[in-house]
């Protein structure tokens, strides 16, 4: 990837800022999150919900599914590999597809490395819990970051940690002389030259979005309002009793994030969210979280 | 000393900050959030961003600002719409309903393709800028049509990219994701100045 092109592909995610991104399993539910307002979709073949019940393998989606999906909506579709699946990424350029996550959600085919996005031409989202983990994937090439949080749960609380992890540690390294960056960049394994970045710019490099375990409007206005640019919402719409509703309400919630009373308004009669899981009640081993280094 | 025009972004999703912080940027323009009916009435002039086209348009309908949008801009309020925003404005758009429908141009979306096919070139654009000027194109459209009072401002191998037609600019590429900021000087001195000089 040129600097040109990742440029081009920053950019991209710029133009998706202040949206929602929804997990999509078929040409159908496409269709229903572009018609809530959804910015992208994501195409995949099992919410992250059913991955942690049904377990196995959880692999990129088939490609007809992919396709199906891209004749059914306008939006730019997204779509997710396993960590460090080359294989899996090089599908996805050849489907053309708008963005590839590199995803935790997955089961990891490298516990060892990550995919060097630079060699792609498409744009890459990948997962992050703190600031070391962000630049590590912006310096393989990555140009968009979410939070990890705790796919398939409806529960917030991880999204929560990790993002108010980075925004601090943002805030941290902006008052640090110049001095102390390269320590900082050696005890958090972040590229030296994007720590630098970071602390003159007192932001990313790059949009981040909020991801794992969004599941009602209130959530989304909490990740807005702890500094996320824009939302993923995976299980939290196509497992809740009534889909459209409730994707069209964290739309609105995503866009009018600082206005309770509109907040107020489109949170009211959705019926059932998603019932969610406690995260103490999950083994660490079977936290996606910790998926990626 | 002149008065702050007060600018006016729609802020519903999308390059919001980036134009702003451009607008930030010119002598006398005081940038406004847009996404309350007070504030789109405050404002002399209001930009539509990039973004999602469908979300956008959703959102104005949603919350009642799509008609007093589509009122105040009929009635000449100067706006300017990059990418989603030209396609908010056109009247016809192939293969789905018109948004505003207020421009005389027929826009392809997507026209270039998918991600992969965006890209960014350098042009001279004389009628918006004296310099070259970088065009970012994100998946961007381009007008296939235009009726007899637009004015085309810039094609790109037969494509056209960037026409006005009275108090409306539109361009398929985004200037906000750049460091120039001859558009937005445009937009503001000969479209909203011109407008308050006259009032």
């Amino acid at each position: 990837m040129d600097s040109e092109r990742l440029g081009l592909n920053r950019n991209l995610a710029q133009m998706l800022k202040g949206g929602v991104i929804m997990d999509v399993t078929n040409a159908k539910e496409a269709a229903i999150a572009q018609e809530s307002g959804a910015v992208a979709v994501m195409a995949l073949e099992r919410v992250p919900a059913d991955i942690r019940n049904e377990g196995g393998v959880a692999r990129m989606s088939d490609p007809k599914m992919i396709k199906e999906i891209q004749k059914a909506v306008s939006i730019p579709v997204m779509a997710k590999v396993r960590i460090g699946h080359i294989a899996e990424a090089q599908i996805l350029e050849a489907l053309g597809i708008d963005f590839i996550d590199e995803s935790e959600v997955l089961t990891p085919a490298d516990e060892m490395y990550h995919i060097d996005k630079s060699a792609f031409k498409v744009p890459f989202v990948c997962g992050a819990r703190n600031l070391g983990e962000a630049l590590r994937r912006i310096g393989e090439g990555a140009s968009m970051i979410r939070t990890k949080g705790e796919a398939g749960t409806g529960n917030v609380v991880e999204a929560v940690r990790h993002m108010r992890t980075v925004m601090s540690e943002i805030r941290e390294l902006s008052n640090k002389p110049k001095e102390e960056l390269m320590t900082y960049a050696k005890e958090n394994g972040a590229p030296y030259d994007l720590v630098v970045s970071v602390a003159e710019n007192k932001k990313l490099p790059v949009v981040n979005f909020a991801a794992g375990g969004i599941a009602t409007p209130a959530d989304a206005a909490l990740m807005m309002q702890l500094g996320s640019e824009g939302i993923f919402v995976g299980s939290g719409i196509f497992k809740s009793d009534h889909p459209l509703p409730r994707a069209k309400a964290i739309v609105k919630a995503a866009a009018y994030y600082d206005k309770p009373e509109i907040l107020a308004e489109v949170s009211e009669g959705l019926g059932e969210a998603m019932k969610g899981i406690d995260i103490k009640t999950i083994a660490p081993e079977d936290q996606f979280a910790k998926r990626g280094w | 000393m002149a008065k702050d025009l007060q600018v006016g972004v729609l802020s519903l999703q999308g390059s919001v900050e980036e134009h702003r912080s451009m607008l930030g940027k010119i002598k006398n323009v005081k940038p406004i959030e847009v996404k309350s009916l007070t504030a789109l009435e405050s404002v002399n002039g209001i930009i539509l961003p990039g973004g999602e086209s469908t979300t956008i348009s959703k959102l104005l309908i949603e919350f009642g600002l799509f008609e007093p949008l589509k009122q105040r801009i009929k009635q000449g309020l100067p706006v300017w719409g990059t990418c989603a925003g030209m396609i908010l404005l056109a009247k016809d758009v192939i293969g789905e309903n018109p948004h505003l429908g207020l421009m005389d141009i027929t826009v392809r979306r997507n026209a270039y393709g998918r991600q992969i096919n965006s890209f960014t070139v350098s042009e001279n654009i004389p009628a918006l800028s004296e310099q070259r000027i970088e065009l970012p194109f994100i998946r961007a459209p381009w007008i296939e049509n235009v009726g007899k009072d637009v004015e085309v401002l810039c094609s790109l191998n037969k494509h056209i990219v960037a026409a006005k037609e009275r108090n409306m600019l539109v361009t398929s590429f985004h200037p906000e994701l750049t460091d120039c900021l001859a558009v937005h000087q445009y937009f503001i001195e000969k479209m909203i100045r011109a407008v308050e000089n006259n009032k």
